[in-house]
């Protein structure tokens, strides 16, 4: 994607919003440039922080998912006899949209920050899962039978084929979840913090009714996951480069 | 250098192969494998290189008797078998790399093998690949990749090289000179080679031994001697032609 046209695309956006404000003129949508004045007042007034809260768990439950899921997604796709018996579990388990489970997480874990963040890693988790299962399972046999005439045991083709392999099917999966980790990040910090956007959009938007901050922090959400976004786009460009020449 | 004695094999829900399938190879001769589809050519290219187990009899290399893909000898497939994600190097270097990651344990890597400093570049100059050593497969020409096989294995120093149909996807001229390469490598580097190919052509041009292989199961090996197989020589296109035709006509009687 050229900066150019990202750049062009968010002026796009803007206008749009500046429009549809100045239409409806009514103080539950303020025009974009007074919440981006809001927005960087607010930033040292304690929005940075609830940022960097919602940030620290995002990033923590991507982690620990993709070391859950890596390994496991590995191990299955590797082994057909294994994958034949998890298959029908991950068949169920997989269509369930995560989200519906958060009130059982929160009664089983507790209101804290393993709630919140078991909540991402139950969502990456399957996603990471299935890709890098599948990628795993559908290598070819001539590149596995290339590596093995070389020496290669079942470490060495982790190593050297599985494991690189993975790669772009995990950053795959962590960019189509960015959106609904960033939605389930919303839900689970209405819950019983202080800190954290989506306490921060909801105690300025329904108990201060202060809109502009409402929409700051909204602001502040959508960068965190376009952020997140360009990061795994970053990380993709580094980790993968053979994927990005002619 | 290779014994095939009493071989049966076959795969599951499918007529055998091979039974009691007797054949054998000396040290640095070169072999091509001839046949029509179907007949078990990569079949018994796989059995030699430790990646089938025969369901009857054994294949001995060297002396000894094969139970896994043995650390001298190198594979390359009809597709090259390159990783998409490591640069032309980073997959020649690779065999000594899996060595590297194993050390000396006599099963994955030579019992005498020393970790090396990985340098592949007098392999890399020698088959042409400098300038695209930094390049990955995807942005090489077909000779190019199988190229970067031959530049993997051969870094390993095998002393037997096994290839399945290795320039079929290639175009003549570059057929013709990979042909030639690996004759020559096999001179210099005094490898025992065997090739298998569906092409009559390719099986005349390199192999001084040819093992035509028929209708599946093969008993019998039926074996011709080629002294018209070439290396950078004028080649006697009179016996090439009448030896081509002698095999038709068994590959037609089989």
């Amino acid at each position: 994607m050229k900066r150019r046209d990202l750049l062009l695309a968010s002026l796009a956006l803007l206008s749009a919003w500046y429009l549809l404000a100045l239409i409806i003129q009514r103080p539950i949508l303020p025009a974009p440039d007074k919440v981006l004045l809001v927005f960087f007042q607010e930033l040292g007034r304690g929005l940075l922080l609830h940022f960097a809260a919602s940030l620290g768990r995002a990033v923590a439950g991507m982690t620990i998912a993709v070391l859950l899921a890596v390994p496991a997604g590995l191990g299955l796709g590797a082994t057909p006899r294994l994958n034949r018996f998890f298959s029908p579990i991950l068949y169920l388990l997989y269509p369930i949209p995560k989200v519906v489970l958060t009130p059982i997480v929160l009664l089983l874990l507790g209101i804290g920050d393993l709630a919140k963040i078991t909540m991402i890693v139950l969502i990456l988790f399957f996603q990471v899962l299935v890709l890098v299962r599948d990628q795993a399972a559908g290598l070819p046999p001539q590149l596995l039978h290339s590596l093995r005439s070389l020496g290669a045991g079942r470490r060495a083709l982790l190593r050297f084929v599985y494991l690189p392999a993975a790669l772009p099917s995990i950053l795959t999966a962590l960019r189509q979840s960015i959106g609904t980790t960033v939605a389930v990040l919303y839900v689970t910090e209405l819950f019983a913090t202080r800190w954290g956007l989506g306490y921060y959009i909801y105690y300025q938007g329904s108990t201060l009714l202060n809109y502009p901050a409402m929409y700051a922090g909204v602001l502040a959400m959508s960068l965190l996951g376009l952020g997140l976004y360009f990061a795994v786009d970053g990380l993709e460009r580094r980790l993968c480069p053979w994927k990005f020449v002619a | 250098m290779i014994e095939v004695q009493g071989l049966r094999f076959g795969y599951a829900g499918a007529a055998p192969l091979f039974t009691d399938f007797n054949w054998q190879v000396q040290r640095g001769e070169r072999w091509a494998v001839f046949g029509s589809s179907g007949c078990g050519k990569t079949t018994l290219l796989y059995l030699l290189a430790g990646l089938h187990r025969p369901q009857a009899g054994q294949v001995r290399i060297a002396g000894q008797p094969l139970q896994r893909p043995r650390p001298h000898t190198g594979l390359i497939l009809q597709d090259y078998g390159l990783l998409p994600w490591a640069t032309v190097r980073q997959n020649a270097s690779l065999g000594l790399r899996v060595r590297d990651f194993y050390g000396p344990d006599g099963k994955h890597a030579p019992a005498d093998f020393r970790p090396t400093q990985q340098d592949v570049t007098p392999w890399l100059e020698r088959l042409g690949l400098l300038p695209v050593a930094e390049q990955y497969p995807a942005q090489l020409s077909g000779g190019q990749r199988q190229r970067t096989a031959i530049a993997r294995t051969l870094a390993l120093q095998p002393d037997l090289l096994l290839m399945d149909e290795p320039f079929s996807s290639l175009d003549a001229v570059t057929r013709e000179a990979l042909q030639d390469l690996t004759c020559e490598l096999c001179q210099e580097q005094s490898l025992t080679l065997v090739l298998v190919t569906h092409a009559i052509e390719e099986a005349v041009r390199m192999g001084e031994h040819i093992l035509l292989l028929g209708q599946p199961p093969n008993s019998n090996a039926v074996c011709f001697e080629n002294p018209f197989a070439s290396c950078h020589v004028a080649a006697d296109e009179m016996g090439r032609t009448a030896l081509i035709q002698q095999l038709r006509q068994e590959l037609n009687r089989r």
